[in-house]
Formats: structure tokens, sequence, C-alpha cells
């Protein structure tokens, strides 16, 4: 009995200390949410919805470099300037819709590709201190890319006299051809935003090229997911049944795990089918009852196209980490001086993860431009790199250690903490104006919090072993 | 079989003007056991380094001479050629990854990818590097390498548990895994084991070297050479002195043949010292936390001017009690020190109480590896009793530099220079550094742990004799920790046998083998090694 117990609170323990990060987030959008009157269900889920699926590939790009044991890759910073610089001429010829799109991320691609071979270079000169150097290229880069938006394009690359993305120039009255990129360009509008559609002329442009190819409702889409996932405890708890590698777990977790997934296909369907309840009334029996109505009722439309990248690469992310240059960048991440040994071409495994990271953080970065609409050009990089991180450090991993699992839950929490905060601001402060302080002080501080704990983590590994008898 | 299957034809190698061989030329046959012996610095290293192509060589202006395998001029540039080529390595420290399995270690970087569709097209497009694995072919493989070594250990278990006579066996597991390795480096793969491991894993050479696999076996025991090899090349200052048929020769031949004199570490002076009756030194039921060397209840009490050696097999505890005593691992316990307790885990308050301490970690806790020799020397007894300090509070640069070249005197240090960085320096002259260190402290009591690891034999009797005359002539009391039992008995006056973190018992040097090995391993009967010594324990 006694050594159950003992044993309970040190699991308990161990559970605590491996994943305060996350309660502390649980624990702040749980007190957000209930501080915040304005907001519902449905409102807070649009709300981090549209987030996770603007930011989603922003964090799933950071997953591959910490199994290469670069730790956090704040250098994805400059797969986002890639992906400005790939936006540019898209927009500049007025290229637009899917097509236009799809020539972002063409462009994007060997532009990033060769940014992430130029960071890995850095960071296996700079080995142990990449997470410092991917800081610091972040504002290196920002400098060159500076002096080619405002100075090159222009400046040597001629541009068209009185084109709305230069800053324009007059000389005796007459517009010349500018020098640099203004401060924020749109994107343009979609075929089917009101803007086009008022103005038969209009260019088509890149604004929600992607979100709006294909729109679902929140309820069908969380349906067939729902559905989906049941589907796929079932088959795997089959297979299992077959293939003793796969561990099976036990009934109770299986059972649990259908039922709970089960419950949110009807709680879906039931917002699908009756959004605002309805009074079934039996005139036989006399009596009926009440369906309430859907805590989803009038949420958005799901963007299914991103949300299926985003799955992709999610899958993309597993699979690789099954692939032979996975276990490479494992067997790196784990010890380089051993993979060295072992004929693993160290320094080029480190470089391809960088590279691999870099081009995702691009193409994320092209996804959440389509989806904000307007680009900053000379500031709209800056807090990529520090907000995917913390996102990815919400949701449970460290320097050492992530997965999908934590990218998806920390995209979750992390931007439920975003929409939360002007509650959490009044609560504390009794002024919601504080929000942009909160959110500030908690992006900074989760990076903060998880660097520090992970340091301590691995002392208190080390001192373990040092325990007296 | 009269074919060369590795062939090391004029090879030279210099770093910058230094050069550290000179026309090699060694031919090693298939099926053969091959030993490569000499002292520290001898070339051992850099001529296994040119084997396997490691950028340490390219990187530093490449060699002369050729390597050649089935006789053919090869071109190894990088470990990844040498593993292509059938060169396998075994390691002196331990190439493996606590976190992966024992199969995913044993198949690193030479992982099985599944062969479907789907790895078909990725490959096609991206590279074979994009294939995923089958972990099922390789886990069997693993199985298959294990079996061969007659290892009952579950090949999908974490390698971060297992004991360290097995992740040896592990490190070989690989190697034989690979289907094409036709040479085997073995690098003094017997130091870390105990000797029931030590011999079945000369067992296991024997048998690969049947199946045609030649080995280089790098050892500095000289009697496994004898005992396993066909024939040994000798090197010496970067030289080849000779290639023998081991039948042609005896221990004593190799040893004089390494270091070009005649060697004896055996006690010249049979005379048993007189040593006062007075206890200067006593331990009382000291338990030190030293991870792999845990200490668990030892009792020593050590008398004025004695040597008493500290033996044991390793991980049996021998190292923690200097270790413990000296506050670099946690203690607890009674330690007195002429009558007065020394306090535990106080680092400082040990050393400030005259007693010094050699560790055997000589580059992580010994040396700073990259200051110079002169500032090694001086900077504990700097800190300790503000020696080597001028006037203005400033170190004594000229004080600090007429004591190391004394010492470096004294020691026969082997250097450029006093000024010259430790880290540059072979093993047995950075071992001379580190007593130099704890003399220049003027310890009554001195630790000494593994004072001859890594070193040569010729610098191991000067190590030895130094200590001796330092009891001998200063009244110094010396506690040699060692794994050499034969280095004990030549120069302590009593042995303390370590076991299962205790201590034994005590024997004189003289005692007979026999006494010793029954009581390394715990007395009661000759067959419990260390594994099952554990083992026990664990149950208890």
């Amino acid at each position: 009995m006694i050594d159950s117990r003992n044993d309970f609170a040190s699991k308990a323990r161990a559970f605590l200390t491996n994943n305060v990060v996350t309660i502390v987030f649980v624990i702040f959008v749980v007190a957000g949410y209930f501080s915040s009157p304005g907001i519902s269900v449905s409102g807070l889920l649009d709300e981090v919805l549209s987030r996770f699926f603007r930011n989603g590939l922003l964090v799933l790009a950071l997953i591959i470099p910490v199994m290469a044991g670069l730790g956090l890759n704040f250098g994805i910073v400059v797969g986002a300037l890639a992906a400005v610089l790939a936006i540019i001429p898209v927009r500049y010829f007025g290229i637009g819709g899917m097509g236009g799109l799809m020539l972002c991320f063409l462009i994007a691609l060997p532009i990033a590709l060769l940014f992430g071979w130029l960071t890995g270079k850095l960071y296996n000169k700079t080995r142990g201190q990449e997470m410092i150097a991917g800081i610091i290229v972040g504002f290196f880069a920002e400098g060159l890319f500076l002096i080619f938006v405002l100075f090159v394009i222009g400046g040597i690359i001629p541009v068209a006299a009185g084109h709305p993305m230069i800053i324009p120039r007059t000389l005796d009255g007459e517009a010349v051809p500018g020098v640099g990129i203004r401060a924020a360009f749109d994107m343009g509008a979609h075929p089917t935003h009101p803007v086009a559609m008022r103005n038969p002329d209009h260019v088509p442009g890149l604004s929600n090229s992607m979100d709006f190819l294909w729109q679902m409702d929140f309820t069908l889409a969380l349906f067939i997911m729902a559905i989906g996932v049941v589907a796929f405890l079932v088959i795997r708890r089959i297979m299992a049944g077959k293939n003793k590698a796969i561990k099976k777990s036990s009934k109770l977790v299986f059972g649990l795990k259908c039922g709970f997934w089960g419950f949110v296909a009807l709680l879906a369907l039931h917002g699908f089918l009756m959004p605002n309840g309805m009074i079934f009334w039996f005139p036989a029996i006399g009596s009926g009852f009440q369906l309430p109505v859907s805590p989803f009722a009038g949420m958005r439309m799901i963007p299914v196209v991103t949300g299926l990248v985003i799955l992709a690469f999610c899958l993309f992310t597993m699979y690789f980490t099954k692939t032979k240059l996975g276990q490479d960048c494992r067997s790196v991440g784990q010890n380089q001086q051993i993979a060295n040994a072992s004929g693993i071409n160290v320094d080029r495994t480190r470089i391809i993860a960088t590279m691999i990271s870099t081009v995702l953080g691009a193409w994320g970065m092209i996804i959440f431009l389509q989806n904000m609409g307007t680009v900053s050009t000379y500031t709209a990089h800056r807090q990529i790199g520090m907000f995917s991180v913390a996102a990815l450090l919400v949701g449970g991993a460290t320097a050492a250690k992530a997965g999908v699992k934590n990218a998806v839950l920390g995209l979750l929490l992390f931007h439920a903490m975003f929409v939360v905060s002007p509650g959490v601001g009044r609560l504390i402060f009794g002024n919601e104006l504080v929000a942009e302080a909160t959110r500030n002080f908690m992006t900074y501080g989760v990076i903060g919090l998880s660097l520090g704990l992970h340091v301590w983590k691995t002392r208190k590994a080390a001192e373990r072993e040092l325990r007296l008898d | 079989m009269a074919q060369n299957l590795l062939e090391f034809r004029g090879v030279s190698k210099n770093y910058a003007s230094n050069q550290v061989l000179r026309d090699i030329n060694i031919e090693i046959k298939a099926g053969e056991i091959h030993a490569l012996i000499g002292e520290n610095g001898a070339g051992k290293s850099t001529l296994m380094n040119i084997l396997f192509g490691m950028p340490v060589i390219h990187s530093t202006g490449g060699f002369e001479g050729d390597v050649c395998i089935d006789g053919e001029p090869t071109k190894i540039m990088s470990p990844h050629d040498a593993m292509e080529m059938g060169i396998g390595m075994v390691h002196q420290e331990f190439m493996l990854i606590p976190a992966f399995s024992i199969a995913e270690n044993i198949k690193i970087n030479r992982e099985i990818p599944k062969e479907n569709a789907l790895n078909s097209a990725t490959s096609r497009i991206f590279g074979d590097r994009m294939k995923t694995l089958d972990f099922k072919t390789m886990n069997s493989d693993a199985r298959v390498a294990l079996d061969r070594l007659e290892m009952n250990i579950d090949e999908f278990a974490l390698v971060a548990g297992l004991p360290i006579g097995y992740m040896q066996f592990v490190e070989i597991a690989r190697e034989i895994d690979k289907t094409n390795t036709r040479i085997l480096v073995l690098d003094e793969p017997t130091a870390v084991l105990a000797e029931s491991e030590a011999e079945s894993l000369l067992a296991a050479m024997r048998r690969l070297a049947a199946e045609g696999i030649a080995i280089v076996f790098i050892s500095h025991r000289l009697d496994e050479i004898i005992k396993v090899c066909d024939r040994v090349t000798v090197l010496r200052d970067g030289e080849l002195v000779v290639t023998k048929d081991v039948k042609d020769t005896d221990v004593l031949e190799i040893a004089e043949l390494m270091i070009g004199r005649k060697v004896s570490i055996d006690k010249e002076d049979n005379i048993v010292r007189e040593i006062s009756d007075e206890v200067i030194f006593e331990i009382k039921d000291l338990h030190v936390a030293m991870p792999s060397e845990r200490v668990r209840g030892v009792d020593l009490k050590v008398r004025k001017g004695e040597i008493l050696g500290i033996g044991g097999l390793a991980g049996q505890g021998k190292l923690g009690i200097a270790n413990g005593v000296m506050g670099m691992y946690p203690a607890k316990g009674e330690v007195l020190f002429e009558g007065k307790p020394l306090p535990l885990n106080r680092t400082k308050q040990v050393l400030k109480a005259a007693v010094g301490f050699v560790s055997e970690d000589r580059k992580g806790v010994g040396l700073l590896l990259d200051e110079p020799i002169d500032d090694n020397i001086a900077f504990t007894d700097m800190s300790i009793h503000g020696n080597f300090i001028n006037g203005l509070g400033l170190r004594d640069g000229k004080a600090i530099r007429e004591n190391a070249l004394k010492m470096i005197k004294d020691l026969d240090i082997r250097c450029t220079s006093e000024k010259q960085n430790t880290g540059r320096l072979s093993g047995g002259n950075q071992q001379k550094v580190c007593v130099a260190r704890a003399l220049t402290q003027k310890p009554k009591l001195l630790f000494v742990s593994e004072p001859t690891r890594g070193v040569d034999i010729g610098a191991k009797k000067l190590i030895l004799d130094l200590l001796r005359s330092l009891a001998n002539d200063h009244g110094m009391t010396i506690i040699m920790t060692s794994s050499e039992l034969a280095e004990l008995c030549s120069i302590c006056d009593s042995v303390a046998i370590i076991c299962e973190g205790k201590v034994i018992g005590t024997l004189p040097p003289n005692a007979s083998p026999v006494e010793f090995g029954l009581m390394m391993s715990g007395i009661c009967t000759s067959t419990i090694d260390s594994e099952n010594v554990s083992e026990r324990e664990v149950a208890q």
C-alpha cells in the first residue's frame, strides 16, 4: 500500500515537473475564459482555430531540428524572409489566385533552401550555441533583407513608375520609378472577396487564396475528424491483435478514447444538423424534450485545404522520423561524435535538417500571409521565430524532444492564451489594455521557463546518479 | 592466405613540423590476430586514424605512403569510406547511444530500408535516405550478432541500463554484424572488463579470426597478447621497431622492445619497510555516491609513512574512496586525519589539511588542458595556501615558472617548454604534471588514483619510483589506488582489496596471487565474478 502510494506520489510529481509549462497554460486559459464575460465557447474556438490554421506549418517546421539536436530553430525567421522575397515578385506582377500562391511556394523553395543551407553551415560553426546563433542570424538576415527591399529593388532592379508596391517618387510633378518597397502592401483580394466582386477589373490577389479554396462547416469537419479518429483507433486495435510488436493499450483506455471521440462526433453532428436546437414533441405520449442550442452554433467555416496541408505535414514529420534520414537525425541529435564515427555525415545531416526546417518555415509564412491579407514588409517576419518556438514549448516540447503532438497541443493552447489574455489583464490589472503586455510576458516567459527547466532537469538527472544509498 | 589483406606501405605522417610516424610497413593477413603495441605517443592512434580516414588526418595535410587492401592502394578519406572497405573498429571509449536500443546501436548508419512501392517511389525523387526502416529485420540481425557472441540480452533493450561489460559486447556485435567486415580493430577492449568477461572476449576474438577476419588488437596487456595473437608489431616514437611471430617471443621481450630498455616493475628491495604504528588517517563507514564506483561502508586505517594500496576489480568502488574523501562526489561517514575529523564534501578544507590528490580523471579533474604546464602545477597551491602570489595580490609569474622548471627537471616531464599547454602532452607527461601539482602543495598524505593508466612502461616506472621515494625520503603517507595489482605489489607496504564497495581484507604485497584473486571476488568462492556479486546485492 505504502509503496504504491509513494509510487503514485513520485509519478504525479514527475508528471507535474515534466508538464509544468502546459499546466500553467491550461490554468491561464481556463481562468481567462471565465474572467472574459464576452467570450463563448464558439467564439474562443473560432479565434483559436483561425490562428491554428494560420500558424500551423510554422510550428511544425521546428520539430525536425529538435530531433537533430539543433535545439529550437529560431532561425526559421530566414525562412519567413524567403517567403516575403517570393511573394514580392508575385504581387508585383499581379499574379493571383491559386496559381499565384503555387508560384510563391515554388519561388520560395530555392531561396529557403539556400538560406537554410547557409544557416545550417553557421550552426555547424557554432556547435552547442545553435539557439543563440539562430536568434542572431534572424537579426543579421533582416539587415540584408532590408537593404534588398529598400535599396536594391528600384535602386538596382528597375521598377515601373507609380507601382503601388513601390515607395513613390516624383520629378517635376511627374511620377518616376521609385526606390524600395512600401512598409506594407496588401496581398490583393481573393476573387470571391466583396472588394473584388464590386470591381470587375480587379486583378486576382493572394489573400485567402488557399483558405477560400474549399471551406466547410466546422461541425461537419469536426464530425469527419472524430469518426476518422474512432476508425483509426479500431483499426489499430485490430492490427495490434495480429501484430505483437505493436503495444496494446488496456481495454479501459481504448474504451474511454472511443467513447470520447464518439461523443465528440455526436456533438458535432448535433451542431451540424440542428445548430439552433429543436423541440421534440411526441403527441402520442404527450411529452417530449428540447435539444439545446449547439455550443458550435454560428461558428466560422474551416479552410479545408489549409487544414489538409497542415495534416499532410504532420504526417510527413511522423513519416520522416521513420526514415533513414530521420534515424540519422536522431543519431546525430543524441551524440554527434558517435554518429560521425559510424560514418554518418554529421554536418550534412544537420544542414539538411536546417534546410527542411527553413523551407517549411517559408511555406508556413506564405500560408500565414495569405491568411493575414497584408504584408508588413519590414517587420512581418520578426515575431515568427519567438511565437512559433513558444507555441511548440507550450505543447510540452523541450529543446531536446519535440513531436507533432506537442505542436498541435501547443498551437491550440498558445493561441487560446492570446484570445483570453485581455480577460486575464482585466482580472489581474483591472485593465484590458495590458493584454499585449500579458501576451508578451507569457510568450517570452514560456521560452525562458522551458529553457530554464530543460537545464534544471538535465542537472537533476545527473544528480540522481549521485544519490547516496 | 598468402595475400596480405591489409598493408601499410611506407606510411609517414607529420603534424606541422612534428613527425609522428616514419616509414611504417605492416602486413596483416586474413584470419590473423595482429597485436599493435607501443608506448603512449608511439603512433598507434595516428596509424589507426589514418586507417579510418579520420578528419584529423586529412585536415592536417594527409599522410605519405599507402594503405593497401588486398594489395591494392586505396584512398580512405572518411570513416564512411573505411566502413565501406570492411574496416570495423571497437573504440576504447564506448561509441554507444544510451537512448537507443541495442539493435539501433548495432545497426547505426547501417539501418535496413523497407523494400516497398512507397519507398522505391520516394527514393527515386529524394534519394535513399528517405526510405523508411525495417525495424523487424534490424532486430533479428542484431539477435544473430548477439548470439554469435553468446550474449543473452534482449536486442530491443535500451543501452542506457546495461552493465559496462555488456556494452563492450554490443560494440563488437555492431562490428561483426557488418557483413563485409574483414578487418576489425580492437582498441584496448579488455581494459574495462572483469577477468571472466575478458576471457570470453578473447575467445570471441579467436572465433572471429577463424572466420577469416583480420583483427588488429591494441592492448597494453602483454599477457593477453601472448595468449591470443599470432603476430605483434611494436611501435616506438613513430617508428616501427619490429614485427614478430608471437610464438617466437615472450612478455619480457615485447616489453623490452617497446621501450628499448630493460624493465622491471617488480619490487626491487624485498626488505619490508619499518613503519610506525601511529595511525595518521582513518576512515569509518564511508559511503560515496560515485556512479559505477560506489563505496558502501569502508573502514580503513593508514599508518604514518605507509604506502597503502587499494585494489579490486573495476566497478567495485576502489576509485570512490579517494574521490569521496576529497569531496568530488557526495559522501557520508567519518574521516580522521592526524586525530582530527576531516569535513566531507569540502574539497578545499581537505586540501588545506595537507591532503593531496592525483585524480584518475587526468583530463577532466587533474588538468586545465588549455593552460600551460607551469600554471597547472601552481594553481592548487595558489588557491589553497595563497602561494605564488606577489605583494600586489597578482600571480607571481617568476615563482610559478621557477617551481615548474624544478618540477620538470625532477620528474623528467618531456615538453617543449614550461609554457606548453598540458593538453598537448602525452598521457605519461600529463600524469607527471598532475603529480607535480599535488607535490607543490606539500601534502602529508597523498591520494594517487590510477597513476599509470594510459602511461607507457618507461614513464610508469618513473612515476612508481617517485612515489616510493616520496614515502622513503620525505615520510609522506600515500594511498594509491590502481587496477594493476602488480604495480600495487611492487611499491605498497600493504594492499587493501575492495569488493562490493567494502574492504574485503588487507594483504601484504608478497601474498600469493590466489589470495588476491579470492579477495577480489569476495573471498567465499573463486567463481564469483563482479556480475554475480552486484546481482546478489540487488537481491538483498
